[in-house]
């Protein structure tokens, strides 16, 4: 980009018919992908899934095996990331250690010949409250701190196109909160375009506009976070936004407005809008805080759905909600989330419940339901191990 | 504020209460006579030298105990060229080095990380002189340089070199002998800071529209100052006392002595031991200051 002078606005990302292969795997299949000018868009997966290695090369930090990436209308697929109107923040910091905290944000600055860098300098660490460490070595921070500085060492470069690497992971909650509110507040000072890429859920989900969730090196669904809650296309998604009750059955009948599926023995009704599969086996689901419980037998409701009786196996009050855990003959275990309306929680471990949901609130997913079992109880101590392990894994990656 | 007195963010953790053990006390006994016995005691004893002066009546080469500071202006009024010439020829062959380990430390250490084989085989390589003697090497460079050698008359042959030109014996071929000599030793302290050097940083630093020269400047060599610092000083010391390659039986010539060939000429051969020691005094305090005054200046103490 010309020396001299900041980005005068975002631009627009895309990303046509990427792969990117490495000796012996494949890190991304095939991805296309449009970003429009000033937007704030997070790219969700869990680790492993590619969505660095698309941040890599959207930085000029890897080139691609097939594809082209073009920002703001031009194609950079072959310029270094020096030339590129780019910035990022690095997951490791990867602040210079042989530099002040004041040098490392000047030194994108300098590099382009900016007027009057250290005020510019200056001005960004003021901006995450850190002008008063300004005189500091990096290694002399905490990790939240670090990270603040090599947030402020992007920003301050005014980037058309600014990638976020896990930006918040060390921050505490309320730090966090106040970097997001900055982000988006510079962001719409400048209209910077921002692509983030994280495996927290909560956090993709309050920042971005557009979230796109992938898996295994594609994107499985892409779309506002309400949408991608409230209507998932995956099982994948269903389970990694956020937490959902599928069941699989055939459908046993339909009419334009709804289809109704067998559930082992039961009749559950999802509005036909909502459902992507209209025939044969198919897998439907819901949010568990969509279900209410219930005691006694509810009596028919049209528009409700009804599902029980089921045991309760497990109560975890926490305070604003309870999470009850029912177990179902036939179907596995079901997650409710109770709002605490009442004192305590309303059902024990042992009673005896039957859950309902409004119609609407149900989803059919895309998937084949018959590609592999979703219900089987997964309770052995070995895969609780392996799960364990794979969070925590998760979790080291990420710190 | 009262509070203010228990925040600890900003003070540095104290160092953890030394405990004096009298078992460690015994463990650096053995050190501290060894320095004491074979460092201490021939400091002291060579400082007293260099002030001795010549015994009144004794033969040549009897000294007797004296404040004789005379001894110093005299050899450095003797043998100042000898002096500039061994800090000229020790700066010339420590960039030589640099610049010629720099690129191949670079290489081991950065460019050779996927294949931990090749790094091994060529930091073997970078080692295998050390198997051979270093008078032996010294004396096959001689071989290789003289007049009379494959090299040279072939050279002469095409015309590369004039019908007059010749080697051994010029400033030439002791710079060469002493940047071929401590090569390994500027290459090993450069190959272990780039071998750590974490190339996240590169890729910030062009992302940061750093070009690779710029990169390379400000990122690269700055981060491996602890490896350049303690590569050159272990070329540059030892260079600027050395008298192997200078000498008149290697590859040096009457033009070519050094204050190594000088000190070792007036042990050995004329017996003048105080300006030998004062030589030897003068060569080690200019080094000692050169050295702090550089370590100072590059400012290091951070990062090593």
């Amino acid at each position: 980009m010309s020396s001299g002078e900041f980005a005068s606005a975002g631009a627009d990302l895309e990303l046509v018919g990427i792969q990117k292969r490495f000796p012996g795997f494949t890190a991304i299949e095939h991805l296309d992908l449009k970003i429009p000018a000033g937007s704030f868009f997070a790219l969700l997966g869990p680790s492993g899934c590619g969505k660095t290695t698309t941040l890599r090369l959207v930085a000029g930090l890897e080139e691609p095996t097939n594809g082209r990436i073009l920002i703001g209308g031009t194609d950079v697929t072959h310029q270094k990331s020096f030339q590129r109107p780019v910035n990022t923040v690095f997951q490791s910091y990867a602040l210079f250690p042989h530099m002040t905290v004041l040098e490392n944000v000047a030194f994108g600055l300098r590099r382009r010949r900016i007027d009057d860098p250290v005020a510019k300098a200056h001005e960004a660490l003021r901006l995450v409250e850190l002008d008063h460490l300004a005189s500091r070595r990096p290694q002399q921070l905490s990790g939240g701190q670090q990270q603040r500085v090599a947030l402020a060492r992007a920003i301050v470069n005014r980037p058309a196109l600014l990638l976020l690497d896990e930006p918040l992971g060390a921050l505490d909650l309320k730090l966090r909160r106040q970097m997001q509110l900055e982000l988006k507040t510079i962001q719409e000072e400048v209209g910077l375009t921002f692509l983030h890429v994280t495996h927290d859920q909560e956090e993709a989900m309050t920042m971005a506009d557009t979230v796109a969730v992938m898996n295994k090196g594609r994107i499985e669904q892409m779309g506002a976070p309400e949408e991608l809650y409230e209507l998932p296309r995956t099982a994948f998604v269903a389970n990694f936004l956020g937490q959902s009750n599928l069941f699989t059955g055939p459908v046993v009948g339909s009419t334009s407005e709804a289809i109704s599926v067998d559930v082992a023995g039961q009749k559950i009704v999802v509005p036909a809008a909502r459902a992507h599969r209209h025939t044969g086996e198919v897998t439907i689901g819901v949010r568990p805080e969509k279900l209410t419980l219930h005691v006694t037998e509810p009596v028919g409701d049209v528009a409700r759905n009804t599902m029980g009786p089921g045991r309760v196996i497990d109560v975890s009050f926490s305070g604003v909600s309870t999470q009850y855990l029912v177990e179902v003959p036939g179907i596995g275990t079901l997650i409710v989330f109770a709002q605490n309306m009442a004192f305590g929680p309303v059902a024990h471990e042992g009673s005896e419940v039957w859950m309902s949901w409004n119609i609407e609130h149900g989803f059919g997913l895309e998937d084949d339901a018959s590609a592999e079992p979703r219900f089987e109880a997964d309770d052995t101590t070995r895969s609780i191990a392996t799960q364990k392990r794979s969070s925590l894994l998760t979790e080291l990656e990420g710190a | 504020m009262a509070f203010a007195a228990f925040s600890t963010s900003t003070s540095a953790p104290e160092p953890a209460p030394r405990r004096k053990s009298p078992i460690a006390l015994l463990l650096l006994l053995p050190g501290i006579l060894y320095l004491v016995l074979f460092f201490l005691a021939p400091l002291v004893s060579l400082l007293l030298t260099s002030f001795q002066a010549p015994s009144e009546f004794g033969d040549v080469g009897q000294y007797s105990y004296a404040f004789r500071w005379e001894n110093y202006v005299d050899v450095v009024a003797a043998y100042w060229p000898h002096i500039m010439r061994s800090f000229g020829y020790a700066l010339i062959a420590t960039v030589l080095a640099l610049v010629f380990s720099y690129p191949l430390a670079y290489f081991i250490g950065v460019k050779a990380r996927p294949w931990p084989l090749l790094q091994s085989l060529m930091l073997v390589l970078v080692i295998a002189p050390f198997f051979i003697s270093f008078l032996l090497r010294t004396l096959a460079w001689k071989q290789l340089l003289s007049d009379e050698s494959f090299v040279i008359t072939s050279l002469k042959a095409l015309s590369v070199l004039g019908p007059d030109a010749h080697f051994t014996g010029t400033p030439f071929a002791v710079i060469f002998g002493l940047t071929y000599n401590f090569i390994p030793f500027m290459t090993l302290p450069l190959y272990t800071t780039l071998e750590r050097l974490d190339l996240r940083y590169l890729e910030a630093g062009s992302d940061l529209y750093a070009r690779p020269f710029d990169v390379f400047r400000k990122i690269t060599i700055p981060l491996s100052m602890p490896g350049i610092v303690a590569g050159t000083l272990l070329t540059f010391i030892p260079a600027a006392g050395d008298y192997i390659n200078a000498s008149r039986d290697f590859l040096g010539g009457p033009d070519t002595q050094m204050i190594g060939n000088v000190i070792e000429a007036n042990f050995l051969v004329l017996q003048n031991y105080p300006a030998a020691a004062a030589l030897s005094i003068i060569l080690m305090s200019v080094i000692l200051v050169m050295v702090s005054v550089y370590v100072k200046r590059s400012g290091t103490e951070e990062l090593l």
